[in-house]
């Protein structure tokens, strides 16, 4: 008994880190970008984006997982749509009442996270062929990667651009703020050299195994 | 007619869709690489976005006042099956332009440009003239944004890029530059 619960445990836990940084859906695989960009230029804004979108995708991955048997093949997109577009629907008024003030700042992007590629990405390759233990793993790991990437390109542009983060000022008086930053551009702009340098520590390691 | 006018300069350019509320961003780092197919991309997203400001019209206007708490999902499902009634109709009617569009109606819908146009003229309360002069001009920024970009990459290739800038990397940073300079637009209608 032992020796069968152990390796599924281990699965487990593997399908939960490779979405934080192996496969981390913003660094690695580019996906969901349009709320990776429009919703960063605080720090707040970035978790409060991300955990939404966790909420949606860990309890999208459970239904479907549940009842991925039942779900006939030719509109299973269909379904992953329906299903997400409620968890969405609840977290939008969820929010509403909870923290008006959040939803009005990111508006319709909550919204948006129907569209996101990264959720119906993951209930197509994944929740729709798993038990609901690893789905559910699967979904953490994956929107954890997604929050921890959000929060990364959040808290950059908020200092940079505010000189802030949280709105507790960071630097003295003499600190001129980067406006460009918490703008669209600045959006861009730190996703693009974030990329560059995960590509170039990227190939630094692969020159130092050739190099052995 | 001026208020008219206005939606459409301000969806086209300052509030551009790709360049500044980074919607269909997907599509626009993925498909930018050649001229052609950016074009043609660009095309069947004002196409879709037309159809979806109608039936969007239509949800608003009958539907929704019942029941508000089905927006999105009403939405998201009649816009995609809409689009995919469409897309039949055109085939028998105009192989042409069907064949112009190609596979890119269908994956289309799923573009977050498509949905945010159906909830950003909702929000701003627009009216059925409104909501297609706003798709129109939604359409034709995302085109513009998908075009230049596209533009530019081509122009790359024949560049000596380091290595490691290569890719998702270099197309931010352009799109970055770009974006920047959108910004100008927004001082065009300052006065008025």
């Amino acid at each position: 008994m032992n020796q069968t619960t152990e390796p599924i445990t281990n699965r487990t836990a593997e399908e939960f880190l490779k979405g934080l940084w192996k496969e981390n859906p913003v660094f690695v695989m580019v996906l969901g970008m349009c709320p990776v960009l429009a919703v960063t230029n605080t720090a707040i804004n970035s978790l409060a984006m991300g955990l939404a979108t966790m909420f949606v995708l860990v309890f999208s991955s459970l239904l479907v997982s549940l009842f991925r048997n039942w779900i006939p093949g030719p509109v299973r997109i269909t379904t992953f749509i329906i299903i997400i577009a409620t968890m969405v629907t609840v977290i939008d008024f969820l929010l509403a009442a909870v923290v008006p003030d959040i939803h009005k700042e990111l508006g319709a992007f909550i919204a948006l996270i129907v569209v996101n590629c990264l959720i119906l990405g993951r209930q197509e390759a994944f929740a729709s062929k798993n038990n609901v233990k690893l789905a559910l793993a699967d979904a953490f790991g994956m929107s954890a990667g997604f929050v921890f990437a959000l929060f990364c390109i959040g808290a950059i542009r908020e200092i940079l651009g505010s000189g802030s983060l949280f709105n507790i000022p960071l630097f003295g008086s003499t600190f001129e703020p980067w406006v460009v930053m918490i703008l669209p551009p600045g959006g861009f702009f730190t996703l693009g050299f974030l990329l560059l340098f995960f590509n170039w520590r990227k190939e630094r390691k692969e020159r130092a195994k050739e190099v052995i | 007619m001026e208020n008219l006018l206005w939606i459409f300069i301000s969806a086209l350019l300052i509030n551009n869709f790709t360049l500044a509320y980074f919607l269909g961003i997907c599509p626009f780092l993925g498909v930018s690489g050649k001229l052609e197919t950016a074009f043609r991309l660009g095309l069947a997203n004002i196409f879709v976005m037309l159809i979806t400001a109608f039936f969007a019209w239509l949800l608003n206007t009958f539907v929704l006042p019942y029941a508000p708490y089905l927006r999105l999902i009403s939405f998201i499902i009649v816009i995609a099956s809409m689009v995919q009634l469409v897309e039949m109709a055109i085939k028998k009617l105009s192989p042409a332009l069907f064949k112009a569009l190609g596979i890119f109606l269908p994956l289309i819908t799923t573009n977050c440009a498509i949905l945010g146009l159906a909830l950003f003229s909702t929000n701003k309360g627009y009216g059925l003239v409104e909501g297609l002069v706003y798709a129109l001009g939604a359409g034709g920024g995302v085109t513009l944004a998908l075009v230049l970009l596209a533009g530019i990459r081509e122009e790359t290739k024949l560049l000596d890029i380091p290595k490691v800038v290569e890719g998702t990397a270099l197309t931010l940073i352009i799109a970055g530059i770009l974006s920047m300079a959108f910004m100008g637009f927004a001082g065009m209608f300052s006065a008025g």
